[in-house]
């Protein structure tokens, strides 16, 4: 347990020095661990542990537009932890329970659990086609379709920063989004 | 989209870089103190016996609580903004204008008054008091949950009460100036219900606009 943590922390450290595959391998990896602790959540509050992906999605929209606020001199798990405990008890109460989400939730994963495979995922693509085209189209290209910000500036006639701008424009919209509705 | 598609996304983003929220809670605020400064010189203005006024103790010591709220207020708020953050020990922070002004009280508590107590405590501007301090605070709150919801605070009516003390401090350190009732025990009673009304605000806002 410690030895992982201890690796999330040096992921999230490059990552942040501009390590864009350290980043990738850091959200990977969380996010098994992520989505056992949701569909916990879920199970608790006496929810279809199907909806556990949206959580996690969330979650990791959460931690991405918030990873400024991460200290790089302190541990990264108890950040994570505490912004996936947040993201997971707003998800309960919009859900109309109230319930108490224990920390432990996330720091324990069970050996004898199987990691879950993706599931599908609702409420990100439906609010993926509330957003305005371009950042839509930007979204699409980058995420579903897996072309790099050259490819998608090319295909689109953008230059790579407006790229970049729709991208992080419409990944945060997405998260207000989610947030709000 | 599935999750792998969204953390493909998230990573091709990772270029992009925000500013910490120090940075932007400082920015937040000195964009709004001009609109403060301006119902202050508008409405209010500094008072006229100013400096033969700052050799009053107690004229000085309302700068020392309204600063002493404000100062702490932020670096409180700042520590909270992080998910992760606790108020624990850090509550005690927010204590030390309460402590100034009870050492203020039983100063002036010890020295010949010129004056009742009750009239002292009553002044003559205890109703511009409580509308010129949550007034000129506003901008500033604006300002504060504007910069505080560049943050992750885990309890958003906590994270929005403290941006109340940061505006009511600041905007109360204006009114200081203008002010003619010195004592603290004036102080202690107007300010600080001036001061709960614009915490309240903060929090009532703060609950809705500081989720993230």
């Amino acid at each position: 347990m410690r030895g992982r943590e201890d690796e999330w922390t040096g992921l999230m450290r490059s990552a942040m020095a501009g390590d864009d595959a350290a980043y990738h391998r850091l959200l990977k990896a969380v996010t098994p661990v992520l989505r056992a602790a949701a569909r916990r959540g879920l199970a608790r509050a006496g929810q279809p542990p199907d909806q556990a992906e949206d959580i996690v999605q969330e979650i990791l929209l959460a931690v991405h537009l918030k990873r400024h606020t991460w200290d790089s001199e302190a541990p990264f798990a108890p950040w994570l932890f505490a912004i996936a405990r947040n993201k997971l008890i707003d998800a309960l109460r919009r859900r109309g329970r109230r319930i108490f989400v224990n920390i432990d939730d996330f720091a324990e994963t069970l050996p004898g659990e199987a990691p879950q495979e993706t599931a599908s995922a609702g409420e990100v693509a439906a609010q993926l086609d509330t957003l305005p085209q371009r950042q839509r189209d930007v979204l699409q290209s980058i995420a579903v379709e897996a072309a790099s910000i050259k490819d998608t500036a090319a295909k689109f006639s953008m230059s790579e920063g407006a790229v970049r701008v729709a991208l992080h424009r419409g990944l945060a919209a997405l998260t207000a989004k989610l947030r709000d509705h | 989209m599935d999750t792998d598609q969204l953390i493909r996304s998230l990573a091709a983003d990772n270029a992009h870089r925000a500013p910490r929220v120090g940075a932007v809670l400082t920015m937040a605020l000195l964009v709004a103190a001009p609109l403060s400064i301006l119902v202050f010189a508008t409405f209010l203005g500094v008072r006229p016996d100013v400096m033969s006024a700052m050799r009053n103790p107690f004229f000085d010591m309302k700068f020392a609580v309204t600063l002493s709220l404000a100062i702490p207020a932020i670096i409180v708020s700042l520590h909270l903004s992080r998910p992760e953050a606790l108020l624990h020990g850090w509550g005690w922070l927010l204590l030390l204008p309460v402590g100034l002004l009870a050492v203020a009280i039983g100063g002036e508590m010890m020295m010949a008054p010129a004056m009742p107590m009750t009239m002292r405590m009553m002044g003559k501007n205890s109703r511009v008091c409580l509308v010129a301090i949550p007034a000129m605070s506003l901008p500033l709150l604006a300002g504060a949950l504007f910069g505080l919801r560049h943050g992750a605070p885990s309890r958003p009516a906590l994270a929005g009460a403290l941006a109340g003390l940061v505006s009511a401090g600041l905007a109360a350190t204006l009114y200081a100036s203008h002010c003619t009732d010195d004592s603290p025990l004036f102080v202690a009673t107007w300010y600080t219900i001036a001061t709960a009304l614009v915490t309240a605000i903060g929090a009532a806002i703060g609950s809705r606009v500081l989720r993230y």
